[in-house]
């Protein structure tokens, strides 16, 4: 709406603006590109910690990264066997 | 014991150099003894902007790997008796210097001086591993366009993974006149969106091309634009509280005229 109005008035949305949103958007998806070793890391520590907690399956768990275009999430799936008992 | 700081950006050309030299020669003008490093393997230029190119003997590679003393390869500055060049090598390229050596060096250079300012070349590659080997700060230097803030963006988590102490960006070449027209990203739109520490902001300014072809830095150019911000970013390094310049005030010609006759926005 507000571009047609522009155009209207021969003035095209100035470009800050979409540049400042474009650059938004490919930051997040930069930012969220991780490599493999990143993620093989990633999933050690979760492990550790985690074994803290509970006995967990680490043959099938599964820790990823999902990404839209404007978000990016850490997806984990961890299947629990036991949930130790820990002092409170 | 002095600090090493290294002036890195992921994109080339938009401005490591000439903050390097301006930097240098600001810190140095209130009396600190300073060393600038010109890692910039195979593509020199420090030596230019500081007018020392006729003077270089001994570089970098030569020192980094020991094959002569550091002291033998250092120029002292036209302008200043506590400002030195640690020259590039200009025949080698980045390979030639691990960053071990680089890191020695730099904790050398820190018994010796108070600041060591280290050029970094543009680039994610071994050039900049070197470079940032040493340093324990980083300023970053972007221009107000895409291609260099998500370079700046991408080095900002390297340094980030590598454990450095949180950057601090410089916005070089700003034109108050785009912006003003929304064709240029404004100052607060880059902090937010790279969600880092400003240093300070240095404007477009014509005056950069003629101390550079001079070899001397503007910064000690009263009538520069460009001298006044980095006169500005040096206090700030040394830890002083300095409010941003009126930048609002550009090419105008009465402004300009204000300038020279030495009274305006200073
Ligand atoms: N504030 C400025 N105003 C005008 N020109 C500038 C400014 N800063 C840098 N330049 C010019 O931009 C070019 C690249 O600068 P340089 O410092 O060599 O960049 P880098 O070291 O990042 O490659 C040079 O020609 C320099 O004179
Ligand atoms: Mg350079």
């Amino acid at each position: 709406m507000l571009d047609l109005i522009a155009k209207v008035f021969g003035r095209e949305s100035p470009s800050a603006e979409i540049a400042k949103e474009r650059l938004r958007l490919v930051l997040v998806h930069d930012r969220s590109s991780v490599t493999p070793q990143f993620l093989e890391r990633l999933k050690e520590d979760l492990i550790r910690v985690i074994s803290e907690y509970m006995d967990i399956d680490t043959e099938t768990m599964d820790v990823r990264l999902s990404q839209t275009e404007q978000h990016a999430a850490l997806v984990a799936s961890i299947p629990v066997r036991r949930v130790k008992r820990v002092a409170p | 014991m002095g600090q090493v700081i290294v002036i890195t950006s992921g994109k080339g050309g938009v401005g490591k150099t000439t903050t390097t030299a301006n930097l240098g020669a600001g810190l140095a003008s209130h009396g600190h003894r300073v060393c600038l490093v010109d890692a910039d393997i195979g593509l020199r230029n420090l030596d230019l902007l500081l007018g020392l190119e006729n003077r270089i003997v001994y570089d970098l590679v030569d020192v980094a790997n020991g094959y002569c003393k550091y002291k033998k390869a250092l120029i002292k500055s036209k302008q200043f008796d506590n400002l030195f060049l640690l020259p590039a090598a200009q025949t080698k390229d980045k390979t030639a210097v691990r960053p071990d050596q680089m890191r020695d060096l730099c904790e050398e250079l820190k018994q010796e001086f108070d600041y060591v300012l280290v050029d970094s070349p543009a680039g994610i590659e071994q050039g900049f591993q070197n470079a940032v080997a040493g340093a324990e700060k980083a300023i970053i230097v972007t221009t107000p366009e895409m291609a260099a803030l998500r370079d700046a963006d991408r080095v900002v988590g390297l340094l980030e993974a590598m454990d450095k102490e949180r950057p601090m960006l410089i916005i070089n070449r700003y034109r108050p006149g785009m912006v003003r027209k929304g064709d240029m990203l404004a100052i607060d739109d880059m902090l937010e969106i790279l969600a880092i520490d400003l240093l300070g902001v240095v404007p477009e300014d014509e005056q950069i091309v003629v101390t550079t072809n001079r070899g001397e830095p503007a910064v000690l150019d009263k009538h520069s634009r460009a001298g006044e911000a980095y006169r500005n970013i040096t206090r700030r390094l040394m830890g002083e509280q300095v409010p941003l310049m009126n930048l609002d005030d550009d090419d105008g010609i009465l402004s300009r005229i204000k300038r020279v006759f030495g009274f305006g926005a200073r």
